[in-house]
């Protein structure tokens, strides 16, 4: 490092290790986890590169601190600002994006989330509905701290929260009633090539032509039963408030595993599975919130179910499955078409659960003609507009 | 050897690796760690470990990840046969079971997997550990011990170490998120795609007989195309592919055929709604900003 460049160090501080401590700390500060160990191996990286070259020394740096592709991102940034102040040199040029960017400690705070922390961020800054103004004063630190909101957020209507924070949850709610749903080992026990258990049967058959001696084990386990989840999210024009919450519910179900499906609907069904397993949440549920304003119109939830059972059914439902609609039950469709396309459905040996927003309302009670007709089909029906009533799903949908 | 050495072997035998890869990858070498290479598939992570391997002319020794490896296929397994046999075998004689157990749990009836393999090697090989994010998180657990003190701990046997270091690659598609004990004890680099001079210099390294004029269209084409809504990015091995069916059908210039065009395009587009998203229409626009 050229020590022309650096302004920043009180005269006391002299060495290599001194220096390199106070980088260690300005990192950890912003959100990386470097420990002593990463100290220590930082040193000795430098021991067998040129330490004059400030690219080598970055490059170093960047490999034994950074440890996962976010932090990777950052790295750069959190190395110009601490040895070149700021990247006082370059401010003139990417001022925008410098500000940004800019590693302050209230957007890097370690513990609120830092995996995620710079594209909410960025999410929050291409949001253009109502409640972005809400979502900015909570990212830029001034104002209150997250992790002391999420709490109340719970007990909000899912209308009035569209931060990514929710979302995140929504998503991280879906995981665990996936997981609860499809956690099914049999009770049977079935040959396999590796198992916890021996085949003493076969074992005993086989060892017969090696003169008695059990040459071979055979093993046995219990086989997975998993439960196939189906989705399907209504995301008409009454429902389009929930619509964002929804969606990453759904991409938490769809992520948990490969044969979890989701479908869209209003006036026509999507499949929307493999848009779903994007990586990247915000981006899936923009990309998806956009397709699902595309449509536009009223709800045919019957039509749309009836196309259902002719297009998917048959490859995704069968006795194992558990169809999730998501739903608030407006139809243009006469009600008997619902009620015809669920009892096909039903036919085939699944279970149907029916999540309503509007049943979390004050004295809501099942009366518009779809959701009326739906009922006598349906093996669970609850509220869902509230994160807490969503979480409150999962002893339900484990017993199902 | 300095970083810049390194960088410099790789691109002669045939990698071209960034600054950010080739100094990773120099530390993993002179600190002797594992290196953990995440980034999209097709970025050439595994093949890092195979030219390494190739420069430092030692072996390479491969295990490949999936759900549900466990220690017996990854690391040893008793050979339960011939274990059984010699137990037979010394019933006659007038052994102590203290004597039977000391000859059946010895070495000669262990069957080394890959990881047991790698430690005990003379020459140093390259242990590449493909696609860890798709183990699950007990096989994880498990080389946690082999990367940080490079030892294996045989319950009847008691702790083998390593009779030399092996040069230790970690490849992660990012499906699953790994676990922070495992990432302290790597040092990490994520690959990403190359630009595209980067990627031209791949393009030429591999295939130098192809027309640079065409050359230079091949790979922009290919990262406009990555630019592109897709499923699944063509990678680095796909854009050869491609540049080599292109060629070899004796094209000089992309914009010349355009059906000949798209129906190369299998080369590249792996998916029926990444082959629909690209249609004659889109191809053109991609090929025709290139001439």
């Amino acid at each position: 490092m050229c020590a022309a460049q650096l302004t920043r160090f009180p005269q006391t501080v002299t060495g290599v290790s001194e220096r390199l401590s106070g980088f260690m700390a300005h990192l950890r500060h912003n959100g990386l986890p470097v420990t002593v160990t990463e100290y220590s191996q930082t040193l000795e990286a430098l021991a067998c590169i040129n330490m004059c070259s400030a690219n080598e020394v970055r490059l170093a740096c960047k490999a034994v601190c950074a440890g996962r592709s976010d932090h990777y991102d950052q790295f750069d940034e959190l190395f110009r600002a601490y040895w070149f102040n700021a990247g006082r040199e370059k401010l003139s040029v990417v001022s925008s994006d410098q500000q940004r960017k800019k590693p302050s400690p209230s957007i890097f705070q370690p513990g609120i989330d830092n995996n995620r922390q710079p594209d909410s961020s960025r999410g929050t800054a291409d949001e253009t509905d109502s409640s972005a103004a809400d979502d900015s004063s909570a990212h830029s630190g001034e104002g209150k701290l997250i992790a002391t909101t999420t709490k109340n957020l719970e007990k909000i209507d899912l209308r009035e929260l569209m931060t990514p924070e929710s979302v995140q949850r929504a998503e991280k709610l879906a995981h665990q009633l996936a997981a609860a749903m499809r956690d099914r080992r049999s009770r049977r026990r079935r040959a396999a090539n590796r198992g916890a258990m021996l085949d003493l049967r076969r074992v005993i058959r086989k060892s017969v032509s090696c003169g008695g001696e059990p040459l071979t084990l055979y093993k046995r386990h219990k086989p997975d039963r998993p439960v196939n989840i189906v989705a399907l999210l209504d995301v008409s024009g009454s429902m389009t408030v929930y619509a964002k919450i929804f969606l990453s519910f759904l991409k938490g179900l769809v992520s948990h595993d490969q044969r979890t499906d989701a479908y869209l609907f209003h006036t026509s069904l999507v499949r929307v599975s493999d848009a779903l397993r994007d990586n990247d949440t915000l981006r899936a549920v923009n990309r998806l919130s956009l397709m699902a304003q595309g449509f536009g119109g009223g709800t045919k939830i019957g039509t749309n179910l009836q196309q259902f059972n002719r297009q998917y059914a048959a490859q995704t439902v069968n006795g194992r499955s558990v169809v999730i609609i998501l739903s608030d039950g407006y139809d243009t469709d006469p009600p008997e078409i619902i009620s015809q396309a669920l009892q096909r459905l039903k036919k085939r040996g699944c279970r149907i659960v029916w999540l309503n927003p509007l049943k979390g309302w004050k004295d809501y009670a099942p009366v518009a003609g779809g959701m009326a007709a739906a009922l006598p089909y349906l093996d669970f029906f609850a509220a869902a507009n509230t994160l807490e009533s969503l979480a409150a799903l999962e002893p339900h949908l484990q017993r199902l | 050897m300095s970083w810049k050495t390194l960088q410099s072997d790789l691109a002669e035998a045939g990698y071209i690796a960034s600054a950010e890869l080739a100094m990773a990858l120099h530390l993993a070498l002179t600190l002797e760690r594992p290196l953990l290479l995440e980034g999209a598939a097709g970025v050439g992570k595994t093949e890092v470990a195979k030219m390494l391997a190739l420069l430092q002319s030692t072996r390479l020794i491969r295990l490949q990840c999936y759900e549900g490896l466990d220690a017996s296929t990854a690391i040893y397994e008793w050979n339960y046969q011939r274990q059984l046999l010699s137990v037979r075998a010394v019933a006659e004689k007038d052994l102590s079971t203290q004597e039977v157990e000391d000859q059946i749990f010895s070495e000669r009836y262990l069957l080394k997997r890959p990881l047991l393999e790698a430690i005990s090697q003379s020459q140093p090989p390259v242990l590449l550990i493909d696609e860890i994010d798709r183990a699950d998180e007990e096989f994880e657990a498990y080389l946690l011990e082999i990367l940080s003190d490079f030892q294996i701990s045989i319950p009847e046997l008691g702790t083998i170490d390593a009779v030399s270091k092996p040069m230790v690659i970690l490849t992660s598609n990012g499906t699953r998120d790994l676990s922070d004990a495992l990432r302290r004890r790597c040092l990490y680099s994520f690959v990403e795609y190359p630009d595209l001079s980067t990627e031209l210099a791949i393009l030429q390294k591999r295939l130098p007989h192809i027309d640079k004029l065409l050359a230079e269209q091949l790979v922009g084409f290919v990262q406009a195309l990555r630019k592109e809504d897709l499923q699944k990015n063509p990678g680095i091995a796909e854009m050869l592919d491609w540049s080599a069916a292109v060629a070899g059908l004796g094209v000089a210039n992309l914009s010349d055929d355009p059906v000949q065009l798209q129906a190369t395009l299998v080369c590249l587009l792996k998916t029926q709604s990444d082959i629909a998203a690209i249609p004659v229409e889109v191809t053109q626009r991609l090929a025709g900003k290139l001439a």
